[in-house]
């Protein structure tokens, strides 16, 4: 039994399956879709306009991504209803990445404020600085929230939360 | 701050996807105390806000009560507005002068007021 | 009294008692829509988040906005009038609806009745369950997000379903602390989806855990969950005091039917719909003639299917009160019937799917019997417990018997060990 459905926790092998080989990751951003189960949902297809996530066949199916398409414009991040998606870049410097995430919530971050990275468990693993907010509308959007982080939690990283002021 | 609203923690203020526009406020009496709220709110909303969460006392074994399903379909939540007995504070909406007392037991059934 | 007299009455309007009353007035019927509620659109009200489904019906629209868009589309529709904060509270042999407005008493006549109530919560036993700060999710949604109230400061959520993980969420986003979600069963009940996003955000979820006792001297001041073995007793050793003033109960639905006791439809108990359902055909007629149903109260499932089944509600009502033409009416019926398939296709409905198929082979065991003894009219419920009063009183829908190996049974199970001191289904909901 996977760790997914006992603890909320995609297992290794979960994640190993939705990401893109090396050389695809060594050549620029990249959409990860952490969507694992077969649910009723097709939104994120409907949101890419680069095609880079394929046709259902069915409205159950589990999303593919055709990495060789993806530009990680990041749309797809704010349309999954499932807060599901993230966008990866691993070129962004020598030693760090951004990863673009959901975040629905107040307040939002600005650019340049310091934050405290999580892992999936919500686990601080590391400092980052938010680098971009792109906002959404209020009340139909999600706003996405880039984040750097140390390179070597490219995979690992995914959440924040803001240093608590006073 | 804007006004009309209340400085109580537990109204929420600032909300990722909803507003909660500013209402009037109006001023109510619970156990003889005064408190205030928002006009059109139901009773049991603003005395929540004002922290208060026992409503009623159960008829068998005196236990205090609060609201549990807010919609009026339990009937957990029963006060005494302005001496009429078993009145829902989950659906009846405050009003400015109403008072609001705590329910010992649970009296005639709920739509015996009128 | 006022008496008023319409073609089709619509009680609920939840999405699909709101679907129904738009595809009947499409076709000319005047419809009367009734909710006790004061704002349109029923659980939608209360739901900040996107909602799945399909990209081209409103998957990754917030339930919130769906709500508004169809409550929209009932206040610009003139086949549709409107009673709101008005409660239905029974419906008699002669086609009566009483309904209760805020000013009293009145009477609603209408040829043709759609029942589409929703569902109510279950309870769970557990010492210390009547305490205030013990909260139906419900509750706390509206509290939260209808009303803009924190329930409190730190909230225990019991049960990890859809709706535990969803509600958990929203209290995240509405500043409140989530302590932990327990579940009693060995994995997580709701999509993976949701719960990694509480995860994500540091909610720890707990399977095999369920709570053992909430405690506090006027309200909650804490919970203790323990885990469960394998045959769902708490296991001494395990306990773990949560400071918590809130525990949230979202351990399942179970449909609203008390209108359709009342009624005399026939009902039968369908743990794969949540309880005790209306026995209904493709149409969604129940066996009472000219009594459909739509949504929830048919059997516990989503807001998407319920538009796609109220909207087949309202056509065949329409129908039945000859406003659609023979073409029109298989031309939509087959629309409609298509895009339930399709949402029920994926294995989270196979569920579903087996419970729809019980009642149907009862509905048609008792259309049989109907027809053999033609004297005897099939008014008993079909296939009760043999515990189950054959007329249940009303208001008894949140106390229904919980299904097999489910999260109410374990807590009963612990309840019932350790003495069940002033259980709140007891008092509060039989009023
Ligand atoms: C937390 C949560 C999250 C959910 N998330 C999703 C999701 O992401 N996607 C999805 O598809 N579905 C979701 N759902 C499910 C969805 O909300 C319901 O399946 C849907 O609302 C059912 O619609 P309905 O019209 O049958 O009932 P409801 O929406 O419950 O409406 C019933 C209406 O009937 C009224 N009523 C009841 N009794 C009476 C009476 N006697 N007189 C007058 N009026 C009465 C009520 O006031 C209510 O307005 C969620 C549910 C919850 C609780
Ligand atoms: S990041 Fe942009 S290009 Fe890549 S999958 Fe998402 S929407 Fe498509
Ligand atoms: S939109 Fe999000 S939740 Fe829906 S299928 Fe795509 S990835 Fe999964
Ligand atoms: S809380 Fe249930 S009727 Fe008021």
């Amino acid at each position: 039994m996977s760790t997914l459905v006992t603890t909320g926790v995609p297992s290794a092998q979960d994640i190993a399956g939705v990401t893109p080989p090396e050389e695809r990751r060594a050549r620029g951003p990249y959409a990860t879709i952490e969507c694992f189960q077969p649910i009723p949902c097709d939104p994120c297809h409907h949101s890419c306009r680069f095609g880079a996530i394929q046709e259902f066949e069915d409205i159950n199916d589990i999303p593919k991504m055709d990495w060789s398409k993806c530009t990680g414009c990041a749309l797809c991040v704010a349309a999954c209803p499932g807060l599901a998606i993230f966008v990866v870049d691993e070129t962004y410097s020598e030693t760090e990445c951004l990863i673009a995430m959901p975040y629905e919530f107040v307040p939002l971050p600005e650019k340049g404020q310091p934050v405290k990275l999580t892992d999936r468990a919500g686990i601080v693993v590391a400092d980052g600085i938010v680098q971009r907010v792109v906002a959404g509308r209020k009340p139909a959007g999600t706003p996405v929230v880039w984040v750097s982080a140390p390179k070597r939690l490219a995979t690992v990283v995914r959440g924040f939360i803001l240093r608590k002021e006073g | 701050m804007e006004t009309g609203r209340s400085s109580c923690k537990t109204r929420i203020e600032d909300h990722p996807i909803l507003d909660f526009p500013a209402r009037k406020e109006v001023t109510f009496t619970w156990e003889g105390q005064e408190l205030r709220g928002y006009e059109g709110e139901p009773i049991a909303a603003a005395l929540h806000a004002a922290g208060i969460k026992v409503l009623h006392t159960s008829h068998k074994s005196k236990r205090p009560r609060g609201f549990f399903c807010a919609i009026g379909n339990c009937s957990s939540c029963l006060v005494v507005v302005n001496g009429v007995p078993n009145v829902r504070a989950c659906t009846e909406k405050l009003r400015e002068g109403m008072r609001v007392q705590r329910q010992e037991g649970t009296g005639p059934a709920p739509r015996s007021r009128e | 009294m006022a008496v008023r007299t319409t073609e089709l009455v619509i009680i609920g309007a939840g999405p699909a008692g709101i679907c129904a009353a738009l595809e009947a007035a499409s076709h000319g019927v005047k419809t009367t829509l009734v909710d006790r509620g004061e704002e349109l659109g029923g659980q939608l009200i209360k739901q900040t988040h996107k909602f799945f489904g399909w990209h081209k019906k409103s998957a990754g629209t917030r339930g919130v906005l769906i709500a508004k868009k169809l409550a929209e589309e009932v206040l610009n529709n003139e086949n549709i009038t409107l009673l709101n904060s008005t409660e239905a509270l029974g419906y008699y042999d002669d086609g009566t609806l009483l309904v209760e407005t805020p000013r009293g008493i009145d009477r609603v006549l209408g040829d043709r009745l759609i029942v589409a109530t929703g569902a109510s919560e279950r309870m769970l036993l557990f010492p210390g369950n009547d305490l205030p700060g013990v909260y139906g999710a419900g509750a706390v949604q509206t509290l939260m997000n209808v009303h803009g109230v924190r329930p409190g400061d730190s909230v225990l959520m019991i049960g990890s379903g859809n709706i535990g993980l969803i509600v958990s969420y929203q209290l995240l986003q509405a500043g409140v602390r989530v302590a932990a979600v327990v579940e009693a069963m060995p994995t997580i009940g709701g999509y993976a989806v949701h719960a990694s996003k509480i995860r994500r955000l540091g909610v720890p979820i707990m399977t095999r855990h369920t709570i053992k006792e909430a405690y506090g001297k006027e309200q909650v001041e804490g919970a203790v969950i323990w885990e469960l073995d394998e045959n769902w007793n708490g296991i001494p050793g395990t306990e773990k005091d949560l400071e918590v003033d809130v525990v949230c109960l979202a351990i399942g639905l179970t449909p609203l039917a008390e209108l359709l006791w009342q009624c005399g439809a026939e009902m039968a108990y369908i743990p794969e719909l949540g309880g005790f359902v209306p026995l209904y055909d493709e149409t969604m007629e129940t066996t009472r003639k000219g009594v459909f149903v739509a949504g929830d109260v048919a059997g516990i499932e989503e807001a998407s299917t319920a538009m796609a089944a109220g909207r087949m509600a309202g056509l065949s009502a329409a129908r039945s009160l000859g406003k659609v033409s023979d073409l029109d009416y298989s031309r939509l019926r087959n629309e409609i019937a298509g895009e339930l398939e399709g949402l029920r296709s994926g294995p989270a409905s196979a569920k579903i799917l087996s419970g729809i198929a019980k009642m149907r082979a009862m509905l048609q065991s008792v259309k049989e019997a109907a027809a053999v003894s033609e004297a005897e009219p099939a008014n008993q419920p079909a296939n009760q417990p043999a515990d189950q009063p054959a007329n249940r009183p009303a208001k008894q829908a949140a106390s229904e018997p919980a299904k097999e190996g489910d999260l109410a049974e374990a807590g009963a199970r612990d309840s019932e060990a350790q003495g069940n001191n002033g259980s709140k289904s007891e008092e509060a909901v039989g009023a």
